[in-house]
């Protein structure tokens, strides 16, 4: 009895550590499949070219991921911007105006933000953004666009990283002490002098490392940004042209990419950039978000 | 002066609430549009039939075959995803609850794990899957959604299992209860409520997801009978019949939106229900 106790802890406890291990080990093998599938690439493509060359014509073996990287940027770098006015004032005024039944009504619809799929994002993005990028915003700049454009994806990206962003950024307010805000507030300053230099001092490290979680989170997107960003191989020139982003060019081509030699490769280092760059940003914002809880 | 600081005030509160007015409209209008859309082309035909003949150019049919399978897709990851997690969570909070900053270091991985895109786990999926001589089928979309979920699940269970008190665990071991009776009888039943949340959560990311299956699911106009079988799912019959120049499959792509919104809606009001019946 009490030795097949023991066996059944022995063997629970081996089953235990070997799902964590296997968990841990997750990254590493998602990065060295990557690594490896990508790496005919490299043998006659210098890394150099591969990401600063823009001349992409994949039937000639030219893998140029230029174009590719700067659409992604455009478009997370616009979504980002829409984003730190509209998240850290609605977080403001959420924590700190509002009355506390607001902050109860609003969770349930960050999190139904949330939970939205991608794919409805690019459906609400077809019929709602592209018309009104390409009939009333371009006109109105005197520029020609079909709407398909950098700044359709960058506002649909912007609406997407809304939950994300705001529910970090409730955390962080959450966090600053309250006797700060009320020394503050005894000496005379106004409620909006306390949280501009007060609050906005204090979650400093937690508000810009929301954001770069943000920004990693946005880069990454793929459906949403591929039903609304135009898919055009081209460096772009305005907001109003159409580009191609890094996941949309994976998700696009997988099809016809066992066709072609080296293309499953280029395609291949493409999530493996992906991976990296976005695992880099994590890593430091994370750090810094540990960081700051340690304080 | 004063008046300078007042005005300033007054400002950014209208401010900050109209931002957070818009944050809510922008919700309702998402949700509007798409019903507005899609609704004349829902019906009950729609979501009760697998496509028939010439469903693709707007003929009878509906989209059965992809509602079943995100089904089946999204069951199977959360199980699989369970099974996994599970374990690993009441590891890190009864084996290594001693080893604090391990603890830490680990917790911060998975949170690093939990950023990396759908897409990248697509991509990953489909290297395996030519490694393995596996063709596009459920089985490989389920790994690779489980694979996606399991972090998120992880997180959010140990976030469940960190509030349980020390004193419980030290209760169990002095009644004479081996680690593993602690952690499958004391710990998960204490748990359990929390963990019906972090469920319904990997289960949203899972149903709702298309980057991460579009390699490895492929596409069938049948419900997949085994795991070997290919599957539709919603996103992608969403995705692919919007891409359609005919104006009736397009119209069945918003009623599909309308289908996978109401789902994912429902599980989330569902998982915040839970929430507070477990915080009272």
């Amino acid at each position: 009895m009490v030795l097949s106790r023991r066996l059944v802890d022995n063997l629970s406890s081996k089953w235990m550590l070997s799902c964590l291990i296997f968990c841990l080990l997750l990254p590493l093998a998602i990065g060295t499949g990557l690594v490896l599938k990508s790496f005919p690439l490299f043998t006659n493509h210098p890394l150099g070219s591969l990401i600063f060359s823009s001349n992409w014509s994949p039937s000639d073996g030219q893998f140029g991921f230029w174009p590719f990287i700067l659409g992604s940027l455009w478009v997370t770098i616009i979504a980002i911007i829409i984003c730190i006015p509209l998240c850290l004032l609605a977080a403001i005024y959420l924590t700190q105006f509002a009355p506390g039944w607001m902050l109860k009504f609003m969770r349930p619809v960050i999190d139904i933000l949330a939970g939205i799929p991608s794919v409805v994002y690019g459906v609400w993005g077809l019929l709602v953004i592209v018309p009104f990028v390409g009939d009333k915003l371009a006109p109105y700049f005197g520029v020609d666009s079909l709407g398909y454009s950098i700044l359709a994806g960058g506002l649909v990206l912007a609406v997407m990283s809304i939950p994300y962003i705001l529910n970090m950024l409730l955390e962080v307010f959450r966090q600053i002490p309250v006797e700060l805000g009320e020394a503050s507030l005894s000496l005379g300053a106004t409620k909006w002098e306390t949280i501009k230099h007060v609050f906005l001092r204090k979650g400093s490290s937690g508000i810009i490392s929301a954001y770069g979680l943000g920004f990693s989170k946005a880069l990454g997107e793929t459906m949403a940004v591929l039903m609304v960003v135009g898919n055009v191989v081209q460096i772009p020139q305005s907001v109003f042209d159409a580009g191609y982003t890094l996941p949309a060019l994976i998700a696009n081509n997988y099809g016809e990419m066992m066709s072609i030699p080296s293309y499953d490769s280029a395609l291949m280092f493409g999530a493996l950039l992906l991976f990296v760059i976005i695992l880099l940003i994590n890593v430091i914002f994370r750090y810094i978000i540990y960081k700051s809880e340690l304080i | 002066m004063t008046l300078r600081r007042k005005l300033e005030e007054k400002i950014f509160r209208v401010l900050s609430a109209l931002f957070t007015l818009i944050v809510v409209l922008v919700l309702v209008h998402i949700i509007w549009s798409i019903v507005e859309k899609g609704m004349s082309s829902l019906s009950w035909q729609m979501i009760s039939q697998e496509p028939k003949g010439g469903f693709y150019f707007g003929k009878e049919g509906g989209i059965l075959n992809a509602i079943a399978g995100s089904f089946y897709l999204a069951v199977a990851a959360t199980v699989l995803a369970f099974v996994i997690s599970l374990p690993v969570a009441l590891f890190m909070n009864i084996y290594l609850i001693k080893y604090q900053r391990l603890l830490i270091s680990i917790r911060f991985f998975l949170d690093v794990l939990w950023g990396v895109p759908s897409i990248v786990y697509g991509a990953f999926g489909f290297t395996l899957m030519m490694y393995f001589g596996l063709r596009n089928s459920l089985g490989a979309a389920t790994l690779t959604v489980a694979a996606m979920i399991a972090p998120i699940m992880i997180r959010a269970m140990d976030e469940v299992l960190k509030t349980i008190p020390i004193g419980l665990q030290e209760a169990a071991y002095a009644l004479g209860s081996t680690k593993t009776e602690t952690a499958y009888k004391v710990f998960f039943r204490e748990a359990l409520p929390g963990f019906a949340t972090a469920i319904l959560l990997a289960f949203g990311r899972g149903i709702g997801d298309a980057a991460s299956v579009l390699f490895t699911a492929g596409y069938t106009d049948y419900i997949p009978r085994s795991f070997g079988e290919p599957t539709a799912t919603l996103p992608l019959a969403i995705f692919f019949q919007l891409g359609s120049p005919i104006e009736e499959v397009q119209n069945r792509a918003y009623a599909a939106a309308i289908v996978l919104t109401f789902i994912v809606l429902c599980i989330s009001v569902a998982a915040r229900l839970l929430y507070r019946l477990r915080k009272n």
